[in-house]
């Protein structure tokens, strides 16, 4: 972490123009925590169709500018944004906009599983039934299961309950019940976090299958898992320089260009693996 | 990896822009709205009660307690003035006689459940007695001491004191045992790492470390005895006189507003209320000091 | 013990020294005697079973299973049955339950799902540990010169106006069920209320975090996942203050009216096996000392079962919870 207090943070990170349409343009200006300067000076473009990839040393604010994007961040009382998070141009943090209406478009997928303490069915049909959706519930869960690669596993036992589970199923099982109502853009904080490697592998694996009819944008603390499924990735420093901790973007850009060609010298250390 | 569910416009319209502003109108809106009215509402209702018991206390009690309400002793039917000092040292003596008996053998018996044998099978029997005894009905302690006292020695404080004790018991194990249990594990291990015998180790180090949780424990289990009623009902019986002796009918502070309640006299009902308040206050103090004395741990 | 192998190979300058042999004794002495006391309370409640038993013996000889059937008690004639007290103490407990039981949940989630700031909701949280110190003879007493003084002209009118229901087919005329149930629902209140606070608090934060990710609103957080999801610590709390309303005495005593009555009305006295108890226990002759201590193991009974149930629920509460993180 010491790196990171020397180098004197670049103010002006280089933009990053994206060329397909812009599904969640987030710029956050400042995040604080009461006083607290959590986050500040990040554009991070979501775009369609990709997987967006959120990288950078611990205390970041990577998660913060996540939470951020479907207003999860609302649950803590202290939490202030400023700035814009434009979904389709529409400011979430408008004067009039329904958190809970964010969260139904925007899912999301968290670093711990989180299961609710009901049958495997239920919980994948929980959004299902919390947006009165009126078709054919079973065949959705199905599908949803499916596209989260937990059908086989399943199948027959879905009356047993979510927390049955082991571990990866249940994060896949959280996927699922994220997937079942089709949200446009799926949030994905550390999804693989707890997760041993074969089920991180699998996870992955879902992601670049996601990522055909969702936009994701995915927090990860592991450099490799960026480059194995990121398109575009958004690098985040800390600048302890004002006696805070606080986040901010320094680049972002092709996940190619950020691992090979960076432009800043704190991302090239970074991706070197000088400090994490 | 099989078929991807693909988004359509059934589950979420992902097509179109989303309409993401709030509904002041939408059922869903109303609901909240509603279900958060209803909940103030229930929980204001809900203290309703505890603010006109209160009120009622300090305004009847309040205006008849004077020094010879707490000394005087209980006036009969038609008479003016008096009091129920002899109740309220009754009440004390008899919650000190159940103190006596149940506090030692309670933290006896949770010494046993926390630390000598904590994954036995007694303990866990006695774990689940005490457990069940705890929601037991306290009308049968006295029945229980009526049949193994009262029936043989007739009406008496130790009588009282013995019934409220069997209601004591278990909340000072249960207690006792939870606050023993806090005691940090490597303060166990360190005693037990210098030599010491399970016993010093519960006297060195368990004891004292749990020393402020048990008293917690116990005052709150004296604030309960000191509220009773039931037990005493057929066990210290009642009297209008003051305390003598152990082994005659007491009178207690319960079974006066007990009485009293039923009267058909002012002057009497208005001592109902005084010593209603003498027995809440004393139920607090009671109360007070269990989280007095565990505050400094916290 | 005198043997100590290690004395000559220690330093000779060590402090080492055995336990002294009374250090021994006393270690061994304190152990049984803590053993001892925790047997003690199984004892105990066997010397309770075993005592009413047998005093009720007599009584159970004589009347059999009748006894819970029978509707009469009169001690002059030595008829003893109690099944009016059944029906008062299911009855009372089980309005107790319905109002106490919403109210306590109710409040639960008042104070858990952040409708409060942290201060407020201490303060209340004090109200309701406030509600359960206060003594039972006192509720009793306000329930005589309050609460039946204030429900009377609305029975009144709904008796008026509705006595076709059986429900209101009498008149309040003093004591009655729905004071003495209202009192026992405001004594069982802080019970479910803590134990549904205990349940809710229990379910980890993520769960919550779940939820609102998944876009519910509050209240479909509370109502179909933090509910269902504490369920069964909830159901637990729910059966211990059923349990505690069946055996709660001097309140209902004091509010019931004491009558041996079978009957629907919110409004009309009744009586439980408590106050059954409670009321004709100093005054009672041999034969009926022995039908109350029969009554008393029909309450017993009554609230083992019901407590055992509670308890059991609550254990496979907390196993699923720490069993599954």
């Amino acid at each position: 972490m010491s790196a990171t207090a020397e180098v004197m943070p670049t103010t002006d990170a280089a933009y990053y123009e994206a060329d397909s349409p812009v599904v969640i343009d987030c710029d956050v200006q400042k995040v604080f925590y009461g006083d607290f300067l959590a986050v500040r000076d990040s554009r991070v473009p979501i775009e369609k169709g990709k997987i967006t990839g959120f990288i950078g040393p611990s205390g970041c604010g990577k998660s913060t500018v996540l939470r951020s994007l479907n207003r999860m961040n609302d649950l803590i009382p202290s939490f202030h944004l400023q700035g814009a998070i434009k979904y389709h141009g529409l400011d979430i943090y408008g004067k009039n906009v329904d958190p809970v209406m964010v969260r139904r478009y925007i899912g999301m997928v968290f670093q711990q599983p989180n299961p609710f303490s009901m049958s495997i069915f239920d919980n994948v049909a929980f959004g299902l039934r919390l947006n009165r959706f009126k078709g054919d519930v079973e065949e959705k869960v199905q599908k949803a299961l499916e596209a989260a690669a937990l059908w086989k596993e399943v199948k027959d036992k879905l009356k047993n309950s979510g927390l049955s589970l082991s571990g990866g199923q249940q994060q896949r099982l959280c996927i699922a019940r994220a997937v079942a109502t089709e949200p446009d853009v799926l949030l994905m904080d550390e999804p693989c976090s707890a997760l041993d490697p074969i089920a991180t592998r699998q996870v992955e694996e879902l992601m670049l299958e996601l990522k055909k009819h969702y936009t994701v944008a995915l927090v990860t603390h592991n450099m490799q898992q960026a480059m194995r499924v990121a398109d575009t990735t958004a690098f985040f420093g800390v600048d302890i320089s004002k006696g805070g901790r606080t986040g901010y973007l320094v680049e972002m850009g092709e996940t190619r260009q950020i691992f090979e060609q960076p432009k800043e010298e704190l991302t090239q250390q970074y991706v070197a693996g000088e400090f994490s | 990896m099989s078929e991807l569910a693909t988004p359509s416009a059934s589950a979420s319209a992902s097509a179109k822009i989303p309409r993401l502003e709030r509904q002041a109108w939408e059922r869903r809106t109303l609901t909240n709205r509603f279900l958060t009215l209803l909940t103030w509402l229930v929980a204001i209702l809900g203290s309703v009660p505890l603010f006109s018991v209160i009120f009622m206390l300090v305004s009847e009690g309040g205006a008849r307690l004077d020094w010879e309400a707490i000394t005087a002793l209980p006036p009969a039917g038609f008479d003016m003035g008096g009091g129920f000092g002899n109740a309220i040292i009754g009440t004390l003596v008899m919650v000190a006689i159940a103190s006596l008996i149940s506090v030692p053998l309670g933290i006896l018996a949770a010494i046993y459940l926390a630390v000598l044998g904590p994954a036995s099978k007694l303990a866990s029997a006695s774990r689940f007695v005490a457990k069940t005894l705890t929601g037991f009905p306290s009308i049968l302690a006295g029945v229980f001491t009526y049949a193994i006292l009262v029936v043989n020695f007739g009406y008496s404080a130790l009588a009282g004191g013995v019934a409220l004790s069997v209601l004591m018991l278990p909340t000072v194990i249960l207690a006792a045992e939870e606050a023993m249990k806090q005691v940090p594990q490597k303060m166990v291990d360190a005693a037990y790492g210098m030599g010491c015998t399970p016993t010093q180790v519960i006297w060195k180090v368990v004891l004292p470390t749990g020393a402020p949780g048990i008293l917690t424990g116990v005052m709150l289990a004296v604030a309960g005895a000191a509220g009773e009623s039931a037990p005493l009902l057929f066990t210290a019986l009642f009297s209008n006189y003051y305390l003598e002796s152990l082994m005659e009918p007491t009178a207690s502070l319960s079974i006066l507003i007990y009485n009293f309640s039923a009267m058909p006299f002012d002057n009497q009902i208005q001592l109902a209320w005084a010593a209603s308040l003498v027995l809440v206050l004393i139920v607090l103090v009671f109360n007070i000091l269990a989280r007095l004395v565990s505050r400094p741990k916290f | 013990m005198s043997a100590n192998p290690f004395k000559d190979k220690a330093s000779p300058h060590s402090a080492s020294a055995p336990p002294s042999a009374a250090d021994y004794w006393a270690d061994s002495l304190f152990r049984k005697l803590a053993m001892t006391c925790a047997g003690l309370i199984i004892a105990l409640l066997a010397y309770i079973l075993l005592e009413i038993g047998s005093q009720a013996m007599p009584a159970i000889s004589e009347y059999g299973i009748g006894f819970v059937g029978g509707t009469t008690w009169d001690g002059s004639r030595d008829e003893f049955g109690v099944l009016p007290e059944i029906w008062g103490t299911l009855y009372s407990s089980i309005l107790a339950l319905i109002i106490g039981g919403i109210m306590g949940v109710t409040i639960a989630i008042f104070l858990t799902q952040e409708f409060l700031s942290q201060k407020v909701a201490t303060v209340f949280r004090l109200i309701v540990e406030l509600l359960a110190a206060i003594p039972s003879v006192v509720y009793g007493l306000w329930g005589i010169y309050v609460l039946i003084p204030m429900l009377r002209p609305v029975a009144g009118w709904l008796h008026t106006h509705f006595d076709f229901i059986p429900l209101f087919s009498t008149d309040l005329s003093g004591p009655g069920l729905a004071p003495a149930a209202l009192v026992l629902a405001i004594m069982i209140l802080p019970t479910v209320a803590a134990i549904s606070v205990d349940a809710l608090k229990r379910i980890p934060y993520k769960v919550k975090e779940a939820a609102y990710g998944m876009g519910t609103t509050r209240w479909e957080a509370i109502l179909k996942v933090m509910l269902p999801t504490a369920s069964s610590g909830i159901l637990a709390a729910l059966v211990l203050g059923f349990g505690r309303a069946l055996g709660e005495t001097m309140a209902l005593a004091m509010l019931i009216g004491n009558s041996n009555q079978i009957n629907l009305s919110l409004f009309a006295p009744a009586n439980t096996l408590a106050s059954l108890l409670a009321s004709s226990f100093p005054e009672a002759g041999d034969l009926e000392i022995r039908a109350l201590m029969y009554a008393a193991i029909v309450l017993l009974l009554l609230t083992f079962v019901v407590n055992v149930m509670g308890l059991a629920i609550q254990q496979y509460t907390m196993r699923k919870f720490e069993g599954k993180k």
